[in-house]
């Protein structure tokens, strides 16, 4: 659905299927709607076949990296005897995403359900759904849910009957960005600071409390019981973009349209057409500007950019931005971009951890710039030194959250240099003309 | 050791071989190439952060931290393409935005990597226009200042504290640019090995405060040495401005300390630099002590040991050498030690504070001298040779009649009187020579500070009081009595000074158990 | 459920708010009776105690208002580890305060895809509203402290607040005064 409005009909309903759906959210709804058939099925496989299902489908990380979800289950070696752990990064963070909130408050089974078969899959038996502390009702759902489940017996040390144990914990994040990076999130569960890890090693080797772990996203898991219901060629088979990208997504639109909201559409659909059909265009009597459409991490698109461009992890690439979370942040032309750009950059300069210098420093460096220039105390020789900075920034750091703080203002500056530059020689936002 | 699979690579275009999961950066200090970095040190964990040791891989698309990468078959590694360049000049840059660049008055000025990795490839201006980020001066207890404007948060402060010292008592604290390091309230660096975070610190960021504003790095003489006070033997640098030790500061020597020395040790080195030094040789004449030169005062000290029994309280803080010659006096020697609470540094193997607060408590029980806490059985017709004991807590009633001779850097309080001769030495700053450590251990200290008036090296008086006793020999430097020291001792058997170097040696049976010190 | 223009769903799970002013308030552990059992409980979720410092602070922080220096010797203590580990911990993450706060925290998502749809004039109004007049400081009756905050993952419903735990969605500069007004 287009949640929260009435589901467009070019959408295909799959994990939004039940968004508003009040029932849905309890063990009995969920069941009703044919929930946990596909865990019962999962936990009479061998798990080596759930994750070639898995893998077959093409199934991709849905939280912004893509990696293909199947191979990512098939790195946890089974027998090593030692603990195995999944954990479900619900920390979604990034800016302009706002999907795995409805996922869990509206189905929170459906994850309930996708960590139990993924745990089975990996081996493990304890999966943590680590969910950011903002989260207050996807938390207060989750909880019900997996209370709901172990006192049904489907999730303990007798999943199902079947003699298997199968733990879910929820545990509650306290307000960082970048524990939604997986590394990151595994310090934090463990009680340390939201710091990343190197890598090597990696989580399937060295993971939570050193032990082997996978890392999914919420929307990962809940596409896995539909996967092994329908079977893999089904999810591959609804995308117009297959094979490289199956099945549907989750998009998050926000910002300046008509009709933000969660909309659910295959794999390839058309970018330009989402937009003014689907979402309902720019606001009456405005003009898009710029479109986000991943996420604050990724490249600003112009509108005849996004226009042009396929809803897919390639598509996207082609287009010259990335997929990533599937957040489309949408900015019209009443909107200042060096204003938008100088907050994304100090966002990313609030969430930066601190190890790497080139992020601790750069990030608050690249925002009083920025702030500056908006504030109409720019030079040339700044936009000159802000590329430098990002590109200082860009390749050189333990994770991407730095990488992240320098595509707006690499994109911003190359595709809207002229209202940086109106900026500096007009010393004052021309926005500013634009009557209040 | 079987199966340990080597790894051959190139960096900076010498060929390299090292065991596999060796880090590049280790692989290329072994032919001579020092990565630039700051967060990384052999003694702690890898941390990976400051970023500066990124090296250009041929064919990889990133950069790699040369700390945090193991090398790889066939790798070929630089540091110097204009990418590498590149990216560290860009960690300069961004770790001197928010710094005061306040060299002026920064006691790290002249030993500050930071100073000296901007000057050698960093930016020529700043191009920052913004305002500096600001917090105040932190006292972080024992020894340590914290100045948090110069931090580059390279956390080898905390990592030491946490899995060196086992006391984890910093952390850092807040986000971003907002960081800094921080203690708890009440929970200060009181850690015995604290101070040794100001070594880690490659900025000044970590003060001493014994330290502070007392003087400028480059107007510092270095000389190597070994901390003098316990038997650990720590290997040590001493500092002096003017001929006054200023600081004393570990050296590594990875078979007794590591990299690290105690607070206790490092701090106390104020004795080294006293002034009411017995600086001239003294012989009673005419009822009273007077200053005379070198020759008489042999003689009459020559005179006073002729045919008389003596008995030799020597200082454990003496050289291997000058024990050595001490105890051809003959007769009975003792040594007393002061003691204190030992204190480990728990990351580390076998590395303490020891009980025994002197260097060369080994060396004298080599030499025959046995451990005293009091002197007894001294009789009217002994000489005692008083050689560098202060008798601070002894009963000299204890001394009894007998004829007193000081061979030492003080004279003690409350026996001129009955001094009969004072000959005025050498303190181990104002020598060369060596200490045995608890286990077994060789080391050599070497001089440090011009000796005040007339003193000389104990062992070069001996010489030529044993001499006159009927013992002649010529030794004119320490090696020479080193050697004759490994001739006549069964337990120093075929060592030599000059093979000694500057990391010590173990004595043959210390060896043979397998212990090095 | 709500479409947009409403002031929208919330969500809120009991948090008292003690207020906790003053240095002597609040002398006495947290975690005796029920909220030991809670910690001992989620204790056994975990292969270290360490894992279960966030969910122990949260308790804390439910209990008091506001994590203090002595609650966090306290979880130190109890989690077998240094009370300067802890502190490190505590200030990485924004959501636990290090300080009593007004009765009601109000915290205003301004990051771009609310900030395109009038954030700031929330925040305006907030400030207004409340008396507080200045971002961070306590209204002098303590009942509010206003803050602006970064993305709260609900960008759809532009601009999501939080009150303490409660989290409203779609919230205007218009609808503000009657958010505040049904505060008891």
């Amino acid at each position: 659905m287009g949640f929260p409005h009435r589901s467009h009909p070019r959408e295909t309903p799959l994990l939004s299927k039940h968004f508003g759906d009040v029932d849905a959210r309890t063990l009995t709804g969920w069941r009703q709607r044919g929930g946990y058939r596909a865990l019962e099925q999962a936990l009479a496989m061998e798990p080596v076949a759930i994750t070639n299902i898995v893998k077959e489908s093409g199934l991709r990380g849905r939280g912004g990296a893509g990696f293909p979800t199947g191979l990512k289950w098939s790195f946890m070696k089974p027998g090593d005897g030692k603990p195995h752990y999944l954990a479900c990064n619900a920390d979604e963070s990034e800016p302009g995403t706002f999907k795995d909130r409805e996922i869990m408050r509206w189905t929170p089974h459906a994850l309930v359900e996708g960590c139990a078969i993924g745990a089975h899959a990996i081996g493990a038996e304890t999966a943590y759904i680590y969910i950011r502390g903002e989260f207050t009702e996807p938390l207060l759902r989750m909880n019900e849910a997996v209370r709901e489940a172990y006192a049904d017996g489907i999730l303990g040390k007798n999943a199902m009957g079947t003699g298997k144990r199968i733990d879910v914990h929820v545990h509650k994040g306290a307000g960082a960005y970048i524990c939604g990076e997986e590394t990151a999130m595994m310090n934090s569960l463990e009680g340390r600071r939201g710091n990343p890890r190197i890598k090597p090693p990696f989580p399937a080797v060295a993971g939570l409390f050193g032990q082997p772990t996978t890392i999914n996203n919420v929307e990962t898991l809940a596409a896995v019981p539909h996967i092994l219901t329908n079977g893999p060629e089904w999810y591959k088979g609804m995308s117009l973009a297959s094979p490289k990208s199956s099945g549907t997504k989750l998009f998050s639109v926000c910002g300046n349209i008509q009709r933000p909201g969660n909309y659910e559409v295959v794999m390839g659909f058309p970018f330009g057409e989402f937009l003014r059909d689907l979402c309902g265009g720019p606001l009456p009597g405005r003009r898009f500007k710029a479109i986000i459409p991943g996420g604050a991490s990724v490249p600003i698109q112009t509108p005849e950019e996004a226009d042009g461009t396929m809803m897919d992890y390639e598509g996207f690439i082609a287009g010259g931005s990335m997929l990533g979370s599937g957040g489309v942040i949408v900015i019209d032309d009443a909107q200042c971009m060096v204003k938008q750009i100088a907050r994304l950059a100090r966002f990313f300069a609030h969430e930066s951890c601190a190890q790497c210098t080139q992020c601790r420093e750069g990030t608050a460096w690249t925002t009083k710039i920025l702030e500056r220039i908006e504030a109409g105390q720019g030079t040339m020789e700044d936009l000159d030194t802000l590329l430098e900075i990002a590109d200082n920034m860009t390749g050189k750091t333990i994770c991407v959250l730095s990488d992240s703080c320098a595509t707006p203002v690499v994109s911003g500056i190359k595709k809207f240099r002229e209202e940086f530059e109106a900026h500096i020689t007009g010393k004052r936002c021309p926005m500013r003309a634009v009557a209040a | 050791m079987p199966d340990t699979k080597m790894i051959s690579l190139t960096i900076e275009g010498r060929a390299v071989t090292v065991p596999e999961g060796t880090s590049i950066l280790e692989a290329a200090k072994t032919v001579g190439i020092l990565i630039p970095h700051y967060c990384y040190h052999p003694a702690l964990p890898v941390a990976g952060v400051c970023r500066m040791c990124l090296v250009d891989v041929e064919k990889a698309p990133k950069l790699a931290p040369a700390c945090a990468t193991a090398v790889a078959d066939g790798q070929v590694i630089s540091t110097r393409t204009e990418k590498a360049l590149e990216a560290r000049k860009g960690v300069l840059e961004m770790l001197l935005i928010n710094h005061p660049l306040d060299c002026p008055i920064c006691d790290q000025s002249g030993e500050c990597e930071l100073q000296d990795y901007t000057y050698q490839e960093g930016r020529q201006d700043s191009r920052y226009r913004e305002p500096k980020r600001f917090n105040p001066v932190e006292d972080f207890g024992g020894d340590v200042v914290y100045v948090p404007n110069r931090c580059i948060l390279c956390t080898r402060c905390v990592r030491f504290m946490d899995d060196v010292a086992h006391d984890p008592v910093l952390s850092v604290s807040e986000r971003g640019d907002r960081a800094v390091i921080g203690k708890f309230d009440g929970a200060d660096l009181t850690h015995e090995w604290a101070s040794n975070v100001v070594d880690l610190c490659p900025v000044g960021a970590l003060l001493s405060k014994d330290f502070l504003n007392k003087a400028r790095a480059w107007e510092l003489d270095r000389s190597a040495s070994i901390c003098p006070n316990c038997t650990q033997g720590c290997n040590a640098i001493i500092e002096t401005r003017d001929n006054q030790v200023v600081r004393m500061r570990p050296r590594a020597n990875p078979d007794v300390n590591a990299y690290f020395m105690c607070d206790t040790g490092r701090l106390d080195y104020r004795w080294i630099n006293r002034t009411d030094r017995l600086e001239q040789p003294m012989m009673h004449v005419n009822g009273a002590l007077a200053a005379v030169d070198w020759e008489p005062a042999l003689a009459a000290a020559a005179a006073a040991l002729r045919g008389k029994r003596a008995v030799v309280l020597a200082s454990p803080m003496l050289s291997n050498e000058s024990l050595f010659l001490l105890s051809r006096l003959g007769g009975r020697g003792v040594f007393r030690v002061a003691q204190g609470p030992e204190a480990p540094l728990e990351g580390v193997p076998d590395l303490a504070l020891r009980a025994d607060r002197a260097a060369n408590v080994r060396g004298a029980e080599e030499m025959g001298f046995s451990r005293t806490a009091a002197l007894s059985g001294v009789g009217a017709g002994d000489v005692v040779v008083i050689a560098d004991d202060d008798l601070e807590g002894l009963d000299t009633a204890a001394l009894g009649g007998a004829t007193l001779i000081v061979m030492g850097t003080t004279l003690p309080e409350g026996i001129a009187g009955r001094v009969a001769v004072a000959l005025p030495t050498t303190n181990f700053s104002e020598e060369e020579g060596t200490f045995t450590n608890l286990r077994g251990r060789v080391q050599r200290f070497m001089q440090a500070r011009a000796a005040p008036g007339l003193a000389r090296p104990m062992w070069y008086a001996l010489t030529d009081l044993l001499a006159l006793l009927g013992q002649p020999s010529a030794y004119f430097i320490a090696s020479e009595v080193f050697d004759a020291l490994a001739a006549a001792k069964p337990s120093y058997a075929g060592m030599a000074y000059d093979t000694l170097g500057l990391r010590g040696s173990p004595l043959p049976a210390a060896q043979a158990a397998g212990r090095s010190a | 459920m709500s479409a947009s223009g409403t002031s929208g769903t919330h969500m809120s799970s009991p948090a008292s708010h003690a207020g906790g002013h003053g240095q002597g308030a609040n002398e006495a552990p947290v975690f005796e009776g029920a909220r030991r059992q809670e910690l001992d409980t989620l204790l056994t979720r975990y292969p270290t105690k360490m894992a279960a410092l966030l969910p122990a602070l949260w308790i804390v922080q439910a209990e008091r208002g506001w994590v203090s220096e002595r609650s966090m010797t306290e979880v130190a203590a109890l989690l077998g580890l240094t009370p300067a580990y802890v502190k490190g911990v505590v200030t990485f993450y924004t959501m636990y305060h290090q300080h009593p706060v007004g009765k009601y925290f109000v915290q205003v998502c301004t990051t771009s895809p609310c900030g395109v749809c009038g954030a700031e004039d929330v925040v305006k109004a907030f400030l207004r509203h409340t008396g507080t007049g200045d971002l961070g400081t306590t209204s002098a009756d303590g009942r509010f402290t206003v803050i602006e905050v970064e993305c709260l993952g609900a960008c759809g419903f532009a601009t999501p607040i939080m009150i303490n735990d409660e989290f409203i969605e779609s919230v205007s500069a218009e609808t503000v005064p009657e958010i505040i007004a049904r505060l008891p």
